[in-house]
């Protein structure tokens, strides 16, 4: 038996309130206003594809007992790096085995799903990972503005204690352009949504699903959960209705808490409906674009056993209101904000040092000495203890899954930061070893000396004169 | 077995430019106008200075590196010349070269000279600038005032302090500093504040509110040291004599290890033992008579109180809030206007420290003259409480 072994969520903690949307631009289009239900969920500014894709594939390893890896698709239409593989990022900041086979799969709203049929028809040894991760940029008093939404969900595909049977797949390619993005594009194009609704969902769908329904004996009455992400609030049901799928076995898309997030929406309403299904149930998956993939799961017993750290109820419960559009415009450059002469300062990134400690800013590994035991982040040549000073005495120690308590602190309004003031301050890790560092997450008034910290691989600064980014683990207050 | 500093070195005369947004003045300006009331004052020709330590801190926005800029701005005669950059404490390691020179039988007449142009940059606080290719991939892009507010909250925390007292006595450090900035003609802020108004600033770093912070300022400041022999060949009685020169360097301890908790300067404390040694300071609370400390923020000036063994721990607050600094205290602390009046050009305050010191020990400290002040501690702190250098100056009367 093959299928999904686990599975992980997340989803950025701002929620963006869809009125405040609705109010910035109803001025223009007054038909937003129909659409001003719920809150989107949105990137802070040191997120991206990359670090959601970090935070759902650790969620996903959290469930699983054997963490031994065999791959790491990462699927994305949004990926930060256009030539320099994504997903060994990914890989690196979880310190998978640098042995393990990465790729990253791009260029259709139906990526995830696609990748997601090779790896269940694969020879899949130990668990491959899937990460579908987007962070979609839509126009200012755009409909998808209001109707899309930042995530990232990862599934692990194995032959033991498979949690979603792998029964079949079908898939049928059609160039349709229900919408494009263009090389030189930083925002998608796309045509009226009652023809792709017509055109599209009703007759791409319907020719895969049916052969695939066939072909295993079935009828759509025995879907328990049908999957169509789409931006399209009543398209799923209509579909359901034609496809003789209970409508009740629609599963929400959630546009009024999230939004519909790209290439990740499949597998994270795949990750919430095993998190919500019973054993036994059936589970019809679309991905859509160019074309459709269609892929039947049946769940098994072990589902229920299946705890991810967060999952998407969780990931759904940890969120923090956000009601200023004008800094979601500001995170996702739609507004050339004045940031002052101090963000000015050169952000080149010398590759051969960066290269040198990657091992601490993508891994975030330290040293535990082995004569004294001291645990200490950054890892030099002597051990830090006073008492020991021992030369090249550390072992690797992993400090991304420690949890850690705030020693000192301050919200610094002098420095640039892209969401002022800057909360940084010294960490003090459970387990030992502390370090200086930058903070996210964090709301007014709701940190001192003694809260409880997590840690988050995030986008430390951008280098916006030569297109890099760099990245590095920041803390946050324990959600 | 070393005998120290102590007596060895007397300065022969001292100058110190008018601190302030000096938009007309280049560093090259500054350090004539430094140079020539020390050269003035010291009575010697330019020829007769045989070495000179020239601090200056931050290249990109000051004169550039090397030593080149201060040999070409004073036209010096081909001496030998050494630049020095270490952070804040840099005009402290410019004077601590020329002394040592001298106390080395090195040569007879050395010179330091610090400089620092901060006002180019268009914009308020001090230059944005790279902490290093590696640092600057992991650390905070931390402020000073961001960096100095974990001070308040490191404190705060070990002593238990409520923020509103603790706040109220950093608020009086600055309101003290001020009134004594008044007095003086070559501070930069010179005008009385309010503790209404510090605590209604708005904040730079929380704690940290405006008018806890030191004003940003271009300067320049210089001595010329010899031995206490050529100095009375040369004329000079009432001879003012290096006591102590200590210097304490960070060696990752207070960032990467548990035994430091935040709540204190770790460089300070071992740099005041060590310069209390050297001078034969038994007592510094009855022997120090004043101090010029790095007031760089007004937290790290209420927490090096405690550090110099001049406050109990855990007492600086009251101590402040009672007076103990003020100038009519016990322990006058910053009686020329601190960092805090002065600003902080880098390469000259540990200089312009010194100065005070030399002015209020001949009596020439005008309105804000001390009575009898026996020995001064300067002290300057650079980098970041949780990594830092930290040095130590006592200055007093030779032979006493």
């Amino acid at each position: 038996m093959i299928g999904i072994t686990a599975y992980g969520a997340y989803i950025p903690r701002a929620r963006l309130n869809k009125q405040a949307i609705a109010d910035a631009n109803a001025w223009f289009d007054p038909s937003l206003n129909s659409l001003a239900k719920g809150e989107r969920s949105i990137c802070n500014w040191d997120e991206d594809s990359i670090t959601m894709a970090v935070e759902a594939t650790r969620d996903c390893l959290s469930a699983l007992s054997d963490k031994t890896v065999d791959s790491l698709y990462l699927a994305s239409t949004t990926l930060p790096f256009l030539d320099r593989q994504n997903s060994v990022v990914v890989s690196e900041a979880l310190n998978l085995d640098n042995r393990i086979r990465t790729m990253d799969i791009s260029a259709s709203q139906r990526a995830a799903t696609s990748a997601l049929i090779s790896l269940l028809q694969g020879n899949v040894s130990n668990n491959a990972l899937l990460v579908a991760s987007e962070h979609r940029r839509s126009k200012a008093g755009s409909r998808s503005e209001m109707l899309w939404g930042d995530a990232a969900a990862t599934v692990s595909v194995g032959c033991s204690d498979v949690i979603a049977q792998y029964l079949d797949s079908e898939t049928l390619t059609v160039d349709f352009i229900d919408h494009y993005r263009g090389e030189d594009s930083s925002f998608d194009y796309s045509w009226e949504e009652r023809w792709i609704r017509d055109e599209g969902f009703f007759k791409i769908v319907p020719a895969a699903v049916n052969m695939l329904l066939q072909r295993a004996s079935l009828k759509g009455s025995d879907v328990r959960h049908f999957i169509l992400p789409t931006d399209q609030p009543r398209t799923p049901a209509a579909l359901a209705k034609k496809l003789g799928i209970d409508t009740d076995a629609v599963v929400d898309n959630q546009i009024a808490a999230v939004g519909v997030a790209g290439v990740a929406q499949p597998i994270l309403m795949l990750a919430k409906a095993i998190e919500a299904a019973s054993a036994g149930d059936l589970i019809l998956l679309i991905g859509f674009g160019q074309g459709c993939d269609a892929i039947l799961f049946r769940v098994t017993d072990t589902a229920a056993k299946c705890a991810p750290a967060v999952g998407v109820k969780g990931a759904l419960a940890c969120r923090r209101e956000e009601h200023n559009y004008n800094r979601f415009l500001s995170f996702n450059n739609l507004l050339e904000r004045d940031i002052g002469k101090r963000a000015e300062s050169d952000k080149q990134t010398y590759l051969s040092g960066y290269n040198r400690r990657k091992d601490l800013l993508t891994g975030f590994i330290g040293g535990k000495c082995r004569e004294c035991g001291t645990v200490q982040i950054p890892r030099d040549k002597y051990c830090v203890n006073p008492e020991c000073h021992a030369l090249e005495s550390q072992d690797d120690y992993r400090f991304a899954d420690k949890t850690a308590t705030v020693a000192t602190w301050t919200a610094d309004r002098l420095t640039f930061d892209w969401n002022p003031p800057a909360y940084f301050g010294m960490v003090e890790f459970d387990g030992g070893g502390k370090l200086m560092m930058d903070f996210t997450e964090v709301e007014e008034g709701k940190i001192d000396t003694g809260t409880k910290l997590t840690m988050h691989f995030r986008i430390k600064q951008f280098d916006t004169q030569r297109g890099f980014r760099k990245y590095f683990w920041k803390a946050a207050p324990e959600s | 077995m070393a005998s120290g500093i102590k007596d060895k070195v007397v300065i022969l005369g001292m100058g110190c430019s008018k601190f302030g947004e000096r938009w007309d003045s280049s560093p090259s300006d500054l350090m004539v106008e430094a140079f020539e009331e020390c050269i003035a004052d010291a009575g010697i020709e330019r020829k007769q200075i045989e070495a000179a330590w020239f601090g200056a801190g931050i290249d990109t926005f000051n004169v550039g590196s090397s030593a080149m800029p201060l040999a070409i701005a004073l036209r010096l005669n081909y001496i030998p010349v050494t630049k020095v950059e270490n952070m804040c404490a840099t005009g402290t390691e410019a004077f601590r070269g020329a002394v040592y020179a001298v106390a080395s039988g090195a040569c007879d007449i050395a010179l330091a000279l610090g400089v620092e142009k901060l006002k180019d940059t268009g914009y308020g606080g001090l230059p944005q600038r790279t902490r290093g290719v590696e640092n600057d991939m992991y650390w905070p892009n931390l402020s000073a005032p961001g960096a100095f507010a974990q001070l308040a909250t490191g404190y705060r925390a070990k002593h238990k302090l409520n923020k509103a007292d603790l706040k109220r006595a950093m608020a009086h450090v600055s309101v003290k500093s001020h009134a004594n900035g008044v007095k003086n003609p070559k501070a930069h802020l010179r005008r009385e504040i309010t503790e209404e108004q510090v605590l209604n600033a708005p904040y730079i770093a929380e704690p940290i509110g405006l008018f806890d912070c030191c004003g940003v300022s271009d300067g320049s400041a210089c001595a010329i040291v010899t031995t206490p022999e050529i100095a009375r060949s040369l004329g000079k009685d009432n001879l003012i004599s290096v006591k102590a020169l200590q210097l304490a360097v960070s060696n990752g301890i207070e960032s990467s290890h548990e035994s430091w908790d935040g709540s204190y300067l770790k460089t300070t404390r071992i740099a005041a033992q060590r310069a209390y040694d050297e001078a034969g300071v038994k007592n510094p609370k009855a022997e120090i008579t004043m101090s010029e400390v790095h007031d760089c923020f007004s937290i790290t000036e209420l927490v090096t109180m405690e550090d110099l063994q001049l406050a109990e721990e855990g007492k600086a607050v009251t101590a402040v809030l009672d007076g103990t600094f003020d100038a009519d205290g016990s322990n006058p602390c910053q009686i020329d206007g601190g960092l805090k009046c002065f600003g902080h050009p880098i390469g000259a305050s540990g200089l312009r420290m010194i100065y005070e010191n030399y002015l209020q020990f001949q009596g020439r400290a005008g309105a804000r003259q001390l009575s009898d002040p026996q020995l001064g501690l300067n002290h300057n702190l650079g980098g970041f409480p949780h990594q830092n250098i930290c040095s130590i100056s006592i200055i007093g009367h030779y032979g006493q």
